[in-house]
């Protein structure tokens, strides 16, 4: 199977501290990848880069057959992206916002708004087409948020902590939406606090002071840190770390 | 006397209701959690406790003190701890505490013993501003804060929110270190696997209260067996199970299925377990 991301020796200082230490790691196409860390692991940076919006200061990474050190314009255009603190644009109904983001994505208007009726029926949103989204209730909004990063069809989608505040009726739902976007193809990169979620993913890496502690399925990470959680194995993993940074 | 007793409070924001008859009493010493979903009403509940802002209807009383009408006094004797950190980004570890000490007309010396556990992780950084801090370092800071008063009642809006799970395991042992000390504790979370750690919590869900008890009460509550179902692969696990004809109730926890079934009497090899806080709370929401 193809390897959507590429990472290799990737390393980032700032000033004497180094962020992010020498990480390599590959994500298979349609693989959903876990990437856990404590706060302050270097999480975030790694994704900044990933994504195209931070240049390494050293080693390398390609994603989606671009390479972030100079086809970072490229990277932005064939991934998707979404964060729990932004989403969506609160004052814009709902099919303004699709329409905006695939825009922003190139896609021609007629497609646009060809794919959004399939969406928002997908997504059993089709009364919510004219509604402004700051009335929609949270779990929607994050439904919704997914369904406009994936919309423009990228290779891989970037989830930062998708799940954070969601009624766990909603997060299982959200779960399932990443297995249908899987199977389409699409590579899932999410990182989450929830460790119950890291058993959903067909791979997850815990990352420590800037260095990838552990990657494997979790089945196999539970089998070889002898614990029948990924919780204890995250304790076993984070507790001695020495950075609490953000 | 209670801590805390609230009755039929209510509010809503043009015309949306936030919170509809909330009523509940917390016990002196108690550590009581309010659970549930980012949108439910926590933090308007807890800028009503903290006198920011009127209930429209109902009464609140914090030990023999009215909410209303004692609102002065009432804010002498709580700490609160906002969702949003809300010190001074450009003033220093100690000059923030020391201007929280110096608002309540106190000192930082004469109350360090209160604050003396948790504020020894960042005293070494005492001189940095409190806007450089990690996130955890800021959280231990806006609790030291909202503690150098010396409150007999404690308000914490989401203290945990985004913070892994070594972090949250150590600010709950804080938690239990100051409930030793006579402190009555109000904490909000949408973590479900918090809610053992209370003596006694509400779940809340569309500004209503769901229930409220103990949390192994709760757990009794659960009106079916649960059964746990391991597979390897959650998607093809949850497909195969929903097509089970007996399956009533599916959701994914961890690495397992947590089922229910219509029919229990039919004979099944499934390994029955205890429900969790998590499994009430969707039973609920249903």
């Amino acid at each position: 199977m193809e390897d959507v991301i590429v990472v290799k020796n990737l390393t980032k200082r700032f000033g004497d501290f180094i962020a992010v230490d020498d990480v390599s790691f590959e994500v298979k196409k349609g693989e959903i990848f876990g990437f856990l860390g404590a706060n302050g692991a270097g999480k975030t940076t790694v994704i900044r880069m990933l994504c195209g919006l931070s240049k390494p200061t050293a080693g390398n990474a390609v994603v989606a057959g671009y390479n972030v050190k100079h086809q970072s314009e490229k990277i932005k255009a064939n991934i998707g992206y979404m964060s729990q603190k932004f989403s969506l644009y609160e004052d814009l109904k709902v099919w303004e916002n699709i329409k905006l983001f695939a825009g922003i994505y190139g896609m021609k208007k007629k497609e646009i708004f060809k794919q959004t009726d399939i969406l928002l029926k997908e997504l059993g949103f089709e009364d919510e087409k004219e509604t402004l989204v700051k009335e929609l209730p949270l779990g929607f909004k994050q439904k919704l948020a997914f369904s406009v990063a994936i919309f423009h069809n990228p290779k891989v989608v970037f989830l930062d902590e998708p799940t954070g505040g969601v009624d766990p009726v909603v997060r299982r739902q959200f779960w399932e939406l990443i297995y249908k976007t899987a199977e389409k193809g699409i590579t899932v990169f999410v990182t989450t606090h929830y460790m119950d979620e890291a058993e959903y993913c067909d791979r997850i890496s815990i990352m420590v002071d800037g260095r990838i502690e552990a990657l494997d399925t979790p089945k196999a990470l539970k089998e070889k840190f002898k614990s029948n959680s990924i919780e204890d194995i995250f304790y076993q993993l984070a507790r001695n770390a020495v950075r609490t940074d953000d | 006397m209670k801590a805390l007793t609230i009755n039929n409070i209510s509010k809503s924001y043009n015309k949306k209701t936030a919170l509809k008859n909330i009523s509940f009493e917390v016990d002196k010493g108690e550590i009581f959690g309010i659970i549930g979903p980012d949108g439910a009403g926590k933090t308007t509940l807890f800028r009503i406790l903290t006198t920011l802002l009127l209930p429209e209807t109902g009464k609140v009383n914090i030990g023999d003190l009215d909410l209303v009408k004692d609102y002065k006094k009432i804010r002498k004797i709580f700490g609160y701890m906002p969702g949003r950190f809300s010190l001074y980004h450009d003033l220093t570890v100690e000059e923030n505490l020391e201007f929280f000490a110096s608002v309540f007309s106190t000192t930082v010396e004469e109350n360090y013993d209160l604050v003396k556990d948790i504020y020894s992780h960042i005293e070494p950084f005492k001189k940095r501003k409190a806007g450089a801090l990690s996130g955890g370092m800021k959280q231990k800071l806006a609790l030291s804060c909202a503690l150098i008063h010396k409150p007999q009642i404690l308000f914490l809006d989401e203290p945990t929110t985004g913070v892994d799970p070594v972090s949250r395991k150590e600010f709950w042992q804080m938690l239990k270190n100051l409930q030793k000390q006579g402190l009555t504790i109000i904490v909000s979370t949408p973590y479900m696997d918090e809610a053992i750690l209370c003596d006694r919590i509400g779940l809340i869900n569309n500004g209503e209260f769901l229930d409220i008890d103990k949390p192994e009460n709760l757990i009794k509550k659960f009106p079916k067996k649960l059964y746990a179902v391991e597979g390897d692969n959650m998607p093809k696990l949850l497909k195969e199970l929903r097509g089970n004809e007996n399956v009533y109730t599916c959701y994914s926890f961890g690495d397992s299925c947590h089922i229910t079934l219509n029919d229990e009497t039919i004979e099944n090899n499934y390994k029955e377990i205890t429900p969790t806080i998590e499994d009430y709370f969707i039973l609920l929401l249903k």
